[in-house]
């Protein structure tokens, strides 16, 4: 495809976005830690879905023009997720990373939530559970009624599929056999007072729900930044239907302050400043490990 | 007649058939324009624009929240998204999703409510849309549009479409009668029409009840009192210009609308009188309530939305006045 010098569009390196998640994923804990508020095991279950869509050979954006028509949109329905897409669009050049110290703070661009308008690469404002993907829905009929070739990526949560919206999207979006639409679930586990199957068990079979809805459904490890970005690339390949990724997460990454309390995974808490250094540590050992250092 | 009409108003369409027919036209010249429906086309009359330009017509079914969120996402791919459906199930069922896709990000989105008031009649108060304007005027960034008759519904839809942002364009499901003859309303968003000069009191109208009003005032000359009656189209912004000019060059106001008293035309130009030139007023509207099935001029004189009682409170508020008035001051003119 011919494109000008300044649209990202990354090459997929296992190496590299290895490194850029084990990067992301600090930054999560760093920016919340400091906020002293925040979500960060909901955006930690996401961050290696982020890394793999703006660095890994899935979307093509221009950071230095936010508005670019033909760029990919991704909406982050989950907007509580919000410190995960902040360090995703800081670490793409949307906006300087040292604002990642300001997340929440009065007059800072970074809220609570995702605010159209107020932070470059944020396409919603979010954070009413349940919306995102029928605005992405928007963004995908507005291709087709223009003869666009744009994809949207949308990620929703497992708790906001409580919400009807959801399936509401999910019937017209399968009407209108939008192809050019990619939700990604972000099947962490838990919600707010504590793990899924018990808040709203009926959500599983979650598969069968999709497939019945005339999606075309992958079930993917959401860690595992090779098989994130097969399924990407399969998603787009896909014609007709619109594709959805039941991505298997870790609400909190597997790290230990977060995996400590099994009830509720400190959802909407961040770690104290001893935590988030067992946190830190654990990440680094981590990505020394994998990448042999 | 939805009201008894002594000063020769002409029959007309209902303002649904007005804005239905309007968006049909402009949709030639607008190629931009997307429709999103919620399968009551045929009510809303948005079918005369989905029989022209199927391609940008989208009937998502019966499902609000997610129509307002997929206009949300057209409007920010550069799109003006206009939604319509009755005006009760718009804005009342998706009322989060018009404040987090629509008036918070400030998009061009534009919400087209039918079937609004009580005069929808027989259907009942479930379909009625009565706290409407109070929703949609509490909404920052949103204009707020409840025209009189076919020529205003015509150029407010135009008007609609040519401003850069969320509108709610208020319609009703029964014929009404012309106040602007030939197509001859001038529309200006957040600018009163002046109908009818008089020196003692001010109706200030809305929807409907502006030929209500014009009947009201025809009433009230046949007793010396002669009233200013203005066609307040745009709830917000509102004419304050125009309300302060009628406080200050009238003495007395009431206002009358299609809507309960909380949250809509009389509360903003209590409001606004209150700012600026404080005088007595009286509210014409529903008082605290629902309504129930009937025919809609039934409905009408039942709950208090008839010239009748634009009347009646134009005598209150003008005794009020005179109570108030000091003995040794200057009456008003």
């Amino acid at each position: 495809m011919e494109q000008k010098h300044d649209v990202q569009q990354h090459t997929f390196d296992i190496h590299r976005l290895r490194e850029i998640s084990w990067k992301l994923s600090r930054a999560i804990i760093q920016s919340t830690t400091k906020a002293g508020s925040g979500h960060p095991s909901s955006s930690l279950s996401a961050v290696d879905v982020l890394t793999v869509l703006y660095f890994g050979d899935v979307m093509r954006y221009k950071p230095q023009e936010p508005h670019w028509p033909d760029r990919d949109r991704f909406i982050l329905s989950k907007g509580h997720a919000a410190p995960g897409l902040y360090v995703t669009l800081a670490e793409a050049g949307y906006f300087d990373p040292a604002l990642l110290s300001t997340l929440r703070q009065f007059g800072s661009p970074l809220e609570g939530h995702p605010v159209y308008g107020r932070t470059p690469g944020v396409e919603a404002s979010t954070g009413s559970l349940g919306q995102g993907l029928s605005i992405g829905l928007g963004h995908a009929l507005s291709a087709k009624v223009d003869g666009r070739d744009y994809r949207v990526y949308v990620m929703i949560g497992d708790g906001e599929s409580d919400q009807g919206q959801i399936w509401e999207a999910a019937m017209s979006a399968a009407k209108y056999r939008v192809d050019n639409l990619t939700t990604i679930l972000d099947l962490n586990g838990y919600q707010q007072t504590g793990p899924v199957s018990k808040v709203m068990p009926a959500l599983m079979p979650v598969v069968q729900k999709w497939q019945a809805f005339g999606w075309d459904v992958q079930e993917i490890d959401g860690h595992d930044l090779a098989q994130i970005h097969t399924a990407f690339r399969q998603a787009a390949e896909v014609r007709g239907r619109p594709q959805i990724l039941i991505a298997h997460t870790d609400k909190g990454k597997f790290l230990s302050p977060f995996t400590k309390d099994e009830k509720v995974r400190k959802h909407g808490v961040p770690l104290n400043e001893e935590e988030a250094q067992t946190a830190l540590a654990e990440l680094d050992d981590r990505y020394h490990a994998q990448e042999g250092a | 007649m939805l009201f008894k009409n002594s000063t020769g108003l002409a029959p007309g369409k209902a303002t649904r058939d007005a804005f239905g027919a309007a968006l049909r036209e402009i949709g030639a010249e607008r190629q931009e324009i997307i429709v999103i429906d919620g399968d009551v086309g045929n009510s809303t009359r948005t079918e005369y624009f989905a029989k022209e330009y199927p391609d940008r017509f989208f009937n998502l079914g019966i499902a609000e929240s997610n129509m307002i969120s997929v206009a949300s996402g057209f409007a920010s791919s550069g799109k003006i998204a206009l939604v319509s459906s009755f005006a009760v199930f718009l804005l009342d069922n998706a009322y989060d999703q018009i404040r987090m896709g629509v008036a918070f990000p400030n998009l061009n989105v534009k919400l087209v409510g039918s079937h609004s008031g009580i005069s929808i009649g027989e259907d009942g108060p479930s379909q009625m849309a009565i706290e409407d304007i109070a929703l949609a005027t509490a909404l920052p960034n949103m204009v707020v549009i409840v025209p009189a008759d076919e020529s205003s519904t015509r150029a407010a839809t135009r008007a609609m479409i040519d401003h850069p942002g969320p509108v709610y364009l208020r319609t009703g499901r029964p014929a009404v009668p012309v106040i602007y003859p030939d197509g001859s309303a001038s529309f200006e968003i957040g600018k009163a029409n002046r109908l009818r000069e008089g020196a003692n009191l001010t109706i200030i109208a809305c929807g409907i009840m502006v030929a209500a009003a014009l009947e009201a005032a025809h009433q009230l000359s046949q007793e010396g009192i002669e009233a200013r009656v203005l066609d307040m189209h745009t709830i917000k912004p509102l004419d304050i210009a125009a309300v302060e000019a009628a406080a200050r060059e009238t003495g007395a106001i009431v206002t009358a609308e299609e809507h309960l008293l909380e949250g809509g035309l009389g509360a903003a130009v209590a409001r606004a009188v209150a700012e600026n030139f404080p005088v007595p007023i009286a509210f014409v509207g529903i008082k605290d309530r629902y309504a129930q099935s009937g025919p809609p001029e039934t409905l009408l004189e039942a709950y208090g939305l008839t010239p009748d009682a634009i009347h009646q409170a134009a005598l209150e508020v003008l005794e009020r006045r005179s109570a108030n008035e000091p003995q040794s001051g200057h009456p008003h003119q």
